[in-house]
């Protein structure tokens, strides 16, 4: 400027000339555009945490019923069972000793357990009470074969081997069941994948909202960069970097918390394997693990709220200056 | 430089509350604009610094027809006018330095390039001491003229200022007034909206009175 600055001296005595003029500090770092460590911004990180926190332990959840399903439907599906019938001459014992070695012999099979006559005999207690003399009838022997884990054994192959050796050997490989089983883990996984989309669904919207309440207290700030001449990009791209900023703090918090649950409940489970508690909670979610897919998914879930909150405030400023015109 | 012609403008559907107005700005004048509350000097500084479009007529700023321009032609021929505005509109998280210097750091100058410049011109203002003072502690006269000085820092070719002695001193309105005037005399084309008939008074200069919504000029 070259103009004198007579122009505002004088009359009030507010004078510069001579006074030891004050340089802006270069120690402080620059204001940035968008003001930060406002009221709003800290309510819309909470607001991000805790519905990214939501959300990951659904998405968890997801996982551990999917993998839980996976392994129940493994396990009964690794277990065949053979019936033999008693047969009309001759002895159930050498049925059965013969069943058990043509299983053993058999490719993929681990083990093969029979069941002895008095074992079967107190399998059928329950249902017909103790004291009755079983050696009159006709009761069926059992055989369980325990296939081994990833063999792919020929199950059709050994039931026609038992049908053309021992007439009287069923075997039951639980198909029905399993077929069951498949159904349920089905629904119960579709059940949770829906119950995840309405999650999500909810941490969009409310995050949504949270950044269009705070990007209400910057009203004016987008008002003035505009009207001294800032152009639409420049504008919203400071503000998408402010929010895409917090919504990664407040994801990071929530999806962080979630992670952090997950593994101390992954470790947990590992120190009571092998105890009554430990054996009970395998039975029922299987190894307590929501494994590298559900933490991927944990981080895929902070990165979709801080894209959401980044987005919803561009479309809020480009918003604001529409009204503004 | 600014010329309308025929100009009308209405909210919504609600009634004109500019009527056929037609009128020029030409390079280096000085100008008060003036008339009654609700007579529309605000929505006629409005359609200046291109915060509104008419809703009917031509308006024409540094020989563009502001109704065919894109969003991004009309930021970049914002940045040709300096506003004052009434209530100042200092961004409170910002220093007096940063304020200032804003317009030079939407168009992507470097602090280095400028910092010397605005500390200059914020002496010039009064404002010399207070150049690290965040708005909030800053008394009404020198948010006025910190407003002033960001409306000037980027040299524009014409300044707005609506109501810049509403909130002073009659002693500090002189004063600004002169300021003005020494803008003026740089080159700048300076419209001053303004109710303060004394103001006025204390210099000749072309008046734009606005009643009931239609514009006489008096040269």
């Amino acid at each position: 400027m070259s103009m004198s600055n007579a122009a505002v001296q004088g009359d009030g005595g507010q004078a510069e000339s001579g006074a030891p003029s004050a340089e802006p500090d270069r120690r402080r770092r620059t204001s940035p555009i968008v003001p930060r460590a406002t009221i709003s911004g800290r309510s819309l990180v909470g607001v991000v945490a805790i519905m990214t926190f939501l959300a990951s332990l659904t998405a968890g959840a997801v996982m551990l019923v999917r993998s839980a399903a996976n392994e129940w439907q493994a396990d009964i599906a690794r277990e065949v069972t053979i019936q033999i019938r008693a047969p009309e001459a001759g002895d159930a014992e050498t049925e059965v000793a013969k069943t058990v070695a043509i299983t053993r012999a058999f490719p993929g099979v681990a083990e093969v357990k029979p069941y002895s006559k008095d074992e079967t005999m107190r399998l059928l207690e329950p249902w017909l009470g103790s004291g009755l003399a079983f050696e009159d009838l006709p009761v069926p022997r059992i055989v369980v074969v325990r296939i081994a884990a990833g063999a792919a054994a020929d199950l059709a192959q050994l039931r026609a081997l038992l049908r053309e050796q021992v007439p009287g050997a069923v075997l039951d490989d639980h198909r029905g069941f399993v077929a069951r089983m498949r159904a349920m883990s089905g629904a119960a996984l579709i059940g949770g994948i829906f119950v995840l989309l309405l999650v999500l669904l909810a941490t969009v919207l409310s995050v949504t909202f949270a950044t269009r309440a705070a990007m209400a207290t910057n009203r004016p700030v987008i008002e003035v960069l505009h009207l001294i001449g800032a152009k639409d990009n420049f504008i919203a791209a400071h503000f998408q970097k402010h929010f895409l900023q917090l919504g990664f703090q407040g994801g990071l918090i929530g999806g962080g918390a979630a992670i952090a649950l997950f593994a101390c409940a992954d470790l947990a489970s590992a120190w009571f394997v092998g105890t009554a508690a430990g054996d009970q909670f395998a039975a029922m979610f299987g190894t307590f693990s929501i494994g590298a897919l559900g933490y991927l998914a944990v981080l895929a879930q902070i990165g979709l709220v801080a894209g959401v909150t980044a987005a919803a405030s561009r479309r809020t400023v480009i918003r604001t200056i529409e009204t503004i015109q | 430089m600014v010329r309308f012609e025929h100009v009308g403008l209405r909210y919504g559907f609600g009634p004109e509350v500019l009527r056929d107005i037609t009128f020029r700005i030409d390079a280096r004048s000085f100008q008060f604009l003036t008339g009654p509350s609700g007579a529309g000097k605000t929505s006629l500084l409005r359609l200046l610094f291109l915060a509104l479009r008419p809703t009917r007529g031509l308006v024409t700023i540094f020989g563009h027809d502001v109704a065919t321009l894109s969003k991004d032609a009309l930021s970049t021929l914002r940045r040709r006018i300096g506003i004052v505005f009434q209530d100042f509109r200092l961004l409170d998280h910002m220093t007096t330095f940063e304020n200032v210097a804003l317009p030079l750091r939407v168009i992507g100058q470097n602090e280095d390039s400028y910092r010397g410049e605005v500390v200059e011109l914020l002496k010039w203002v009064g404002l010399g001491e207070r150049i690290s003072a965040l708005p909030p502690v800053l008394s009404g006269g020198e948010k006025q003229r910190a407003a002033i000085a960001r409306a000037v820092i980027a040299r524009p070719q014409l300044l707005l200022a609506d109501e810049p002695t509403g909130n002073v001193d009659p002693n500090l309105a002189q004063r600004l007034l002169r300021l003005f005037l020494e803008l003026h005399k740089s080159g700048t084309s300076v419209v001053i909206a303004t109710h303060d008939i004394a103001l006025m008074d204390q210099f000749d200069a072309r008046r734009l009175v606005l009643h009931e919504g239609r514009l006489h000029v008096y040269e």
